[in-house]
């Protein structure tokens, strides 16, 4: 599967998890194609945030609302749960601290859209036993030494982070390297295998509100009356 | 006396003025403006649905001359090389209004011009303004020329503060909101420039409190100083290393003396000296002031958040240089945290470039690029919705 056609796979997928006319950023956004994507079949209302000043000028000729920024310092500019969705689309690996930024993303949105290519496929784990040197695949294509891949994982380790940290995986996929996709199932040990590239919907433990009995119906209510 | 609007044609500087008669203009100092005059120049059509307008807001030093031919320099427009015909802001599409600022010295009211309640130049006596007063008085206009809504408002540097001020004044009169190279506020390192060059001026003994016309004298020691100053300010270290060097200028030795032995002082003494030919000193006293006295830094998150009128539909694009030390881009970008703290339209570039802040005014393709796409992109979103 070339390159573009696993981009192609992957913004269709991100698309599938969202609802119509929602609020989405997606951080690293490029010249903007997913978001452009997203404004067209779905009405989103969209942001973007991308590293790389040409291709920020891209997006915002194309009359995207894009600013040239770095996921790792101007995430916090956003408001609290002020985005349904945020996306962060293959680039947690090339992160200095992927887990700030993932708490990032769950503090911006209300959910948070996650993709990363598997350290776990069998391939890269077969290079590393049989070669013992640093795997490069069609998917990873960098040399060790110029990889901006910086903190590889598999989805065994993402998964236990999120359990770790309360938060819900609601949708995992998984696509193989041949383009098959299929939904990753936490005790499901062969997705961590097949899987080259994965695609999680996160959101926070939901707690439901408490709710105070009482005579009085609403004191919400009852407040504004009385003012 | 009932209120008059006059639109005329001024022969000398082949333009247009709107002339206020009897109209109430209440500056922030209180004082009332109530006769007062806008030269302004058009270029290109303003289309039946009256949906192209773009309004271009000088800087400090600029005037209505946007394009074209300057009558008074005989040469092109301050940002020839952004708007006309198949440029940037492409004429043939957009109808480009661009005024003389209140306060200017060319042909808007100002201190140049004549105080009609004592029929005698305005001079030292001009009120004190600021760019909230600059921009009312361009809101005139705009509402002369009966536009409902302009489609982008576009400034660089005491420019992109009109911006801004239009954005939270009048929210529901523009679409679009260009800044380049501004602030949330003017720097206390920009004051303190501002202020070298004022003392220049008033230290010239032809200054006269500002009352140089009746005397037939004009400081221009005093301004051109001000404008070197300015100058410096205006480039950066490494422009100006890579354009002059320590070059001499038309010798091979040091005089050993204090003549334009470089090519700097040279370079910085002509513009001083062709400066003075074309700005009037208390203009610049009044609108170096005027941006002084500029800070938003309360107001614009306020506004934006609590605005009665309503502003969510405004797409901003910020714009920065690298090299600029006189807005840099950390403080544009105050401006983009902001907005996206309310999840306002917004977008933001920096551009690479060693040519300081005045690098709106020159070439800089990828200026050019990001201008031309925002403005077409959402014209066309715009003109596809109706």
């Amino acid at each position: 599967m070339n390159k573009i056609n696993s981009i192609r796979k992957d913004w269709k997928l991100i698309e599938s998890f969202i609802d119509s006319n929602s609020k989405v950023l997606d951080i690293g956004c490029g010249e903007g194609g997913l978001i452009n994507q997203l404004e067209k079949n779905i009405k989103a209302d969209t942001r973007g945030i991308e590293l790389n000043p040409e291709l920020a000028r891209k997006a915002i000729a194309q009359g995207l609302n894009v600013v040239q920024g770095n996921a790792e310092q101007d995430l916090n500019q956003y408001s609290n749960k002020s985005f349904d969705y945020v996306i962060l689309s293959q680039t947690l690996q090339a992160m200095m601290k992927p887990k700030e930024v993932l708490f990032e993303l769950l503090r911006i949105g209300a959910k948070a859209i996650v993709s990363f290519p598997n350290f776990g496929h069998w391939k890269i784990r077969l290079q590393l036993l049989l070669k013992g040197k640093m795997p490069v695949t069609e998917d990873l294509p960098f040399a060790w030494y110029e990889t901006p891949n910086i903190h590889f994982f598999t989805i065994k380790d993402f998964q236990e982070l999120c359990k770790k940290s309360n938060i819900v995986i609601e949708k995992s996929i998984g696509l193989s390297s041949r383009g098959r996709q299929f939904e990753i199932y936490q005790s499901f040990n062969e997705a961590n295998l097949f899987t080259s590239e994965a695609i999680f919907l996160l959101s926070y433990q939901n707690y439901e509100p408490i709710k105070i009995k009482s005579k009085k119906k609403s004191f919400i209510k009852n407040s504004a009356l009385a003012s | 006396m009932s209120q008059t609007l006059e639109i005329i044609v001024n022969q000398k500087l082949e333009c247009n003025v709107a002339l206020f008669s009897n109209v109430i203009c209440k500056l922030d100092s209180d004082i009332e403006l109530n006769n007062f005059q806008i030269a302004y120049k058009t270029f290109g059509k303003l289309n039946k649905n009256k949906n192209n307008a773009i309004l271009v807001c000088h800087a400090l030093t600029g005037d209505q001359f946007v394009s074209g031919k300057n009558p008074i320099t005989k040469k092109d427009g301050w940002w020839s090389r952004m708007v006309g015909p198949n440029k940037p802001i492409d004429t043939n599409r957009y109808f480009v209004i661009c005024s003389n600022v209140l306060g200017g010295c060319c042909g808007t009211t100002g201190p140049k011009e004549i105080d009609h309640k004592t029929n005698s130049i305005y001079g030292g006596t001009f009120p004190s303004i600021t760019i909230r007063d600059i921009v009312k008085v361009q809101k005139f206009l705009i509402d002369a020329l009966e536009i409902e809504k302009i489609f982008a408002v576009i400034g660089g540097s005491m420019g992109a503060m009109q911006v801004l001020q239009w954005s939270i004044d009048y929210p529901d009169k523009l679409i679009n909101a260009i800044h380049i190279a501004g602030a949330l506020k003017h720097s206390t390192q920009n004051i303190a420039f501002h202020e070298v060059g004022r003392q220049a001026i008033m230290n010239d003994t032809a200054w006269n409190k500002g009352n140089y016309s009746e005397k037939n004298n004009i400081p221009e020691r005093g301004l051109s100083v001000a404008r070197m100053i300015a100058h410096i300010t205006y480039l950066s270290e490494d422009a100006m290393h890579r354009k002059f060097g320590r070059r001499l200028q038309s010798r091979d030795i040091i005089s050993f003396g204090f003549d334009a032995d470089f090519q700097i002082e040279s370079y910085l003494r002509h513009q001083g000296r062709s400066f003075v030919e074309r700005f009037d000193a208390n203009s610049y006293l009044y609108l170096t002031r005027a941006m002084d006295y500029f800070d938003l830094t309360d107001n614009f998150s306020k506004s934006i958040e609590f605005s009665p009128i309503p502003n969510q539909h405004i797409n901003y694009l910020i714009i920065s240089f690298t090299s600029d030390w006189l807005f840099p881009t950390n403080e544009n970008k105050q401006i983009v945290k902001t907005l996206n703290y309310f999840t306002r339209n917004v977008s933001f570039t920096e551009i690479e470039t060693d040519k300081g802040h005045d690098s709106f005014l020159l070439d800089e393709p990828e200026l050019d690029l990001t201008i031309a796409g925002f403005l077409n992109s959402n014209y066309n979103k715009l003109t596809s919705d109706e």
